[in-house]
């Protein structure tokens, strides 16, 4: 079997690792799109299976968790500095948590990587050299899915789950438009866009999230075992 | 108008109006007395100025010294930690300082994230990359010292290195005092490695406190023959933005 790269640029050269003996699968896409349904249902499914599961997500780390909140409320960060914040807390999360936990043979499914930070980022005019670069520590994982969805109805998801529209999920930072609705769609296209730029690139598996959560984790549980099994060989 | 104009020429940092002087150096090597002191210089000149050091953002700092405090930090997180620290500072203060005219003065810039976090291990490429937004100062000034010298000024009378100041976290030692030493002697190897590179400008360390400062003081004064020391450029010229 040909070896993958294990990193996507310069790696983390102070650690020698050989070979991870698990399994990193990342669930992207926006907030609503489903992610967190999708990946409780797989930890079930993967633990009944017999594999041990860690399921990690952005923004759970202490690191500087508290800084980001403490800044959103006050809108008082450069757009440089939060970049450099939610990359301290994913460099966290890949060290402290999901490298471990590879090293020890889990499955880590992960609520999302670095291709939400650098999408946020893109929108927001970040230069892509530099965010390549910046994230050239992360680990490239062995499954990404994309859970691809239309404004709209990510829109009709964010009504009927929270019941508003959220200032920083609408992009409001980004003066697209003072008023909240037309902002939400304008900054929900052009995520999508980055999204779908990094498909490729990337190689996301695209999944048409607007479906029966049961449909799709169905298309991606036929994935992930196509996959294992390909492993076991 | 002319004067706007031919600051626009002006070969050197970045074509803002404003003038940044930074100062590197290890730990004991005297530079901060020596910022400190052309800082007064300065303001009895009657220029504005303003001064900001490394690792002092107020939102920042907390999070910082509560992970180093629980050993918590890896070289990649340590160094995200200090750049986020950084960029807090670029962004709200040197930067828009800079943009409208004023003087900038830095104690510890990039260099210093480029020392420590190559002695840590990080790739040099992309620690570069990290802090390739920050602005090229107008002069670096490098107070180079003997390590005995700088060691024995920072070891005399301190009964109590910190962890990650002593280098602890690379695991030289596990006698903060032997790690410290050998710490800083890579530290100061990769700062007299880029000397050359970066263009630092390098002064004695181990002359009188007097001695350095008035050089410090001549290399300023030549380097603001061509400062405007006021906002007026704003009416003259376009002011670049990041």
């Amino acid at each position: 079997m040909k070896k993958k790269k294990l990193f996507y640029g310069k790696g983390l050269p102070y650690l020698k690792l050989n070979d991870l003996p698990g399994k990193l699968i990342v669930i992207e896409g926006p907030d609503c799109s489903g992610r967190s349904t999708q990946i409780s249902m797989l930890k079930d499914w993967l633990e009944t299976k017999g594999h041990a599961v860690l399921d990690t997500g952005l923004k759970r780390s202490t690191l500087i968790g508290n800084v980001i909140l403490e800044a959103k409320k006050g809108n008082t960060l450069g757009k440089k500095t939060l970049s450099l914040l939610y990359c301290t807390d994913f460099a966290d999360q890949l060290e402290n948590k999901i490298i471990p936990a590879l090293s020890a043979g889990f499955i880590v499914l992960a609520d999302r990587y670095i291709f939400t930070l650098m999408a946020r980022d893109f929108v927001r005019g970040a230069s892509k050299e530099w965010l390549m670069e910046l994230f050239g520590f992360a680990l490239v994982p062995d499954l990404v899915f994309y859970l691809s969805i239309n404004p709209d109805v990510l829109l009709h998801r964010a009504f009927s789950k929270y019941g508003c529209l959220d200032y920083w999920e609408s992009g409001m930072d980004l003066y697209l438009s003072s008023d909240m609705f037309e902002s939400f769609k304008k900054y929900h296209t052009l995520l999508k866009r980055e999204y779908e730029e990094m498909v490729k690139n990337f190689n996301f598996i695209v999944i048409d999230a607007e479906r029966d959560p049961n449909e799709i984790q169905k298309d991606i549980r036929e994935r992930i075992s196509v996959f294992l099994d390909s492993q076991a060989l | 108008m002319k004067e706007a104009e031919s600051r626009c020429k002006f070969k050197g940092n970045n074509q803002l109006p404003g003038k940044l002087y930074v100062v590197e150096g290890c730990d004991g090597s005297g530079k901060s007395t020596q910022i400190y002191l052309l800082y007064r210089w300065l303001r009895s000149e009657g220029y504005d100025v303003f001064f900001t050091e490394w690792n002092s953002s107020e939102l920042i700092r907390a999070s910082t010294s509560e992970a180093k405090k629980k050993n918590l930090l890896t070289p990649t997180t340590f160094s995200l930690m200090h750049a986020s620290d950084f960029a807090d500072r670029y962004e709200k203060m040197i930067l828009p300082q800079l943009r409208a005219g004023y003087i900038v003065l830095c104690d510890r810039y990039i260099y210093t994230a480029y020392a420590r976090d190559m002695a840590r291990g990080c790739d040099r490429e992309w620690v570069k990359n990290v802090y390739s937004f920050a602005v090229k100062p107008d002069i670096i000034f490098y107070f180079k010292a003997p390590l005995e010298v700088s060691l024995s000024r920072i070891l005399t009378g301190r009964l109590h290195l910190e962890y990650h100041e002593a280098g602890m976290d690379m695991g030289f030692s596990s006698n903060p005092v032997e790690s410290f030493k050998i710490f800083q002697g890579i530290i100061k190897n990769y700062y007299d490695e880029m000397a050359e590179e970066e263009g630092f400008t390098i002064i004695d360390a181990s002359e009188s406190i007097e001695v350095q400062q008035a050089i410090v003081r001549d290399i300023v004064k030549e380097n603001l023959k061509d400062y405007v020391p006021s906002c007026k450029h704003w009416q003259t010229k376009e002011v670049p933005g990041i």
